[in-house]
């Protein structure tokens, strides 16, 4: 079985986002970029696949800034084999997800694979999210919001077996024919951790393979007018004080309303 | 091109979903702008139809092969469904089935999409869509001439009160085509265990997020909701960590809470997240970014760091 898993960097949401000044795009030249979260949740769950079964995970990413270092990362916790696509210009910034999904579908066309695991959405999701979007360029089987990818199910003849999760934590099991595109929202258990010293060691040695791909010519078909900060219509009111005045301002918050206990 | 708006429907345990209502009210809003009609797309359980009477028209596609939901055969239904009415907006919510259907569909229907959209507005001929990207920081307002498009939108954006209206729409049963094997069977459905404790039943919760960064300091959040007596909460990513068990997590793919207080340390304000709490009748937010999310719906809030505040409270608490 051979997996390929699709990364992509996304901005650390816990940091302050300033709109450029035509309020075309995010003010990128501060951020720090990080590996979006889901996209590694599917890494882990094609490596507890790989762990169980011995599958081959191929992950593959984009020729954005910043992404072999999601790719070595990958490399370390144990995928066989890294791969990054060129071909698209991503210099300028945001890349909507049609073009994305139209590279990877550009090189899947031309690969033999079982499974494609990727993250069920990024933040920057602008035009939708890859999987339902690539899958269905693909023309294959695909699934979003999966939280178990399980391939020795004795019920699943051609495919495998995942968990779908839909509101409330209710989980349907569904019988899924491969080759399948993925979104995975989590994976069975946490992320698996990688220290610093490995990452290094890999990214010493190298082995990002480098495909081209010809850039495609459509797109998202949408054009964003203006980005801006979510005017505040209703701002928290804010406590001040030192620590302990604003912990005493909670508790009287609370104990106004006949909460404390 | 025809000025119709479509909204695919959603139904779970026999009863259609409140964000069809949201989507239906504000599809009639948009038909009415344009000239055209709102019309419902129901796979699955048609007897629903006489409910949607916001609707001008009722496009139905059910039978053996649609009583579960699954990707593929919902995606052929919904294609079958809009089949050349050429309507110019589809809407979708952020729901599983969502998240499928619309990018899936855009790529079948070649409509441009766009996701996690909090507003939708009829510009002449063209779509203006506001979507609330980067976890709720950032609005983009991204417009579509193209004759025809796809909004997906996050649950709670509009009133589903304009949803609800009775009529008595058209109903076309549409009989689906002989489907080769499905892709996507459904096999088994299996709902959440009941937990220690039923967060949806107390007056008051304290929630944890990922600011709490380990879970050993998770003890720090459950020695003060045991001062005040409150069950400890938490948002999508300590649950996925393993930190609480699924049986706490509040949000969209959790429980939905309406306390008299709920009380936050650490969680941004994602939509996922506030889809489960913004009801609460008092918030209180503790989050080190004076600029996170969750400050425009709480009541109250400090950017005091979580680990100086929550042993302060612990002990005024106590006191
Ligand atoms: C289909 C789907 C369903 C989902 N369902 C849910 C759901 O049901 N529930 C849910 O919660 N999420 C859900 N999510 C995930 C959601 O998108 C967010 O990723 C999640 O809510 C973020 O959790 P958080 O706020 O704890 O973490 P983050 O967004 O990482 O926020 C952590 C916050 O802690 C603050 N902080 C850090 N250190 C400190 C400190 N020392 N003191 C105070 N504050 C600090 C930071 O400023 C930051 O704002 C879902 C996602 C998807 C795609």
């Amino acid at each position: 079985m051979r997996i390929v898993v699709i990364l992509k960097q996304v901005p650390d949401l816990v940091e302050e986002f300033e709109v450029n000044q035509d309020g075309s795009d995010i003010d990128r030249e501060y951020l720090t970029l990080l590996l979006n979260e889901f996209d590694n949740h599917a890494l882990e769950e094609a490596l507890l696949i790989k762990d169980a079964t011995g599958a081959g995970v191929d992950v593959v990413g984009l020729d954005d800034s910043g992404i072999d270092q999601s790719l070595y990362s990958a490399l370390a916790k144990g995928a066989d084999r890294a791969i990054k696509l060129t071909g698209l210009d991503t210099s300028s910034g945001w890349v909507d997800t049609h073009a994305r999904a139209a590279m990877f579908a550009g090189w899947l066309r031309g690969e033999t694979f079982d499974l494609v695991l990727t993250g069920v959405q990024a933040a920057d999701d602008l035009d939708g999210q890859l999987a339902p979007i690539l899958g269905s360029m693909l023309d294959l089987a695909q699934v979003s919001v999966v939280v178990g990818v399980h391939v020795a199910d004795v019920h699943v003849a051609d495919g495998v077996s995942a968990e779908q999760e839909f509101a409330g934590g209710v989980v349907a099991t569904l019988a899924v024919t491969t080759p399948a595109v993925i979104g995975v929202q989590a994976a069975r258990q946490p992320p698996r951790y990688v220290p610093i010293a490995k990452i290094r060691q890999v990214q010493q040695a190298g082995g990002i393979e480098q495909v081209a791909i010809a850039a495609p010519s459509v797109g998202a078909g949408l054009a964003v007018r203006r980005m801006y900060s979510p005017e505040q219509t209703s701002h928290a009111e804010m406590l001040t004080g030192s620590d302990a005045e604003v912990a005493e301002k909670m508790i009287e918050l609370i104990r106004s309303r006949g909460l404390l206990k | 091109m025809v000025n119709d708006v479509v909204v695919i429907a959603e139904h779970a345990g026999g009863a259609l979903t409140d964000t069809t209502f949201e989507l239906l009210g504000k599809a009639r809003q948009l038909a009415d702008d344009w000239g055209g009609q709102a019309i419902a797309v129901l796979v699955g359980d048609a007897a629903l139809a006489t409910q949607l009477g916001a609707a001008g028209l009722v496009v139905t596609v059910d039978g053996p092969g649609f009583v579960e939901y699954t990707s593929d055969s919902y995606l052929d239904a919904v294609m079958a469904a809009i089949g050349d009415r050429a309507p110019r907006l589809v809407m979708l919510s952020t729901t599983t089935a969502g998240l499928d259907l619309a990018g899936a569909m855009s790529v079948r229907w070649d409509a441009p999409l766009v996701s996690s959209v909090v507003a939708v507005v009829a510009e002449g001929d063209a779509v203006v869509a506001t979507s609330q990207i980067y976890g709720g920081k950032i609005m983009a307002e991204c417009v579509i001439t193209a004759d025809r498009a796809l909004v997906a939108v996050i649950a709670g954006s509009f009133p589903s009160g304009a949803g609800h209206r009775d009529g008595a729409p058209d109903v076309e049963a549409l009989v689906p085509s002989a489907q080769g094997a499905a892709r996507v069977v459904f096999r088994s459905r299996a709902e959440p265990a009941a937990g220690d404790v039923d967060i949806t039943a107390v007056d008051v919760l304290v929630a944890v997020g990922r600011g709490i960064g380990s879970k050993d300091d998770i003890e720090l959040v459950q020695e003060f909701a045991e001062a005040i007596g409150a069950p400890v909460a938490a948002s999508r990513p300590v649950v996925d960590a393993g930190w609480l068990p699924k049986t706490r997590q509040v949000g969209k793919s959790g429980l939905k809470v309406k306390p008299r207080a709920y009380i936050m340390f650490g969680i941004s304000g994602a939509p996922e997240h506030l889809e489960g709490m913004r009801d609460a009748e008092l918030i209180i937010a503790c989050n080190t970014d004076a600029k996170a999310p969750i400050f425009d719906v709480a009541h109250y809030g400090t950017t005091v760091d979580l680990f100086d505040l929550l042993p302060e409270l612990t002990e005024k608490a106590g006191g």
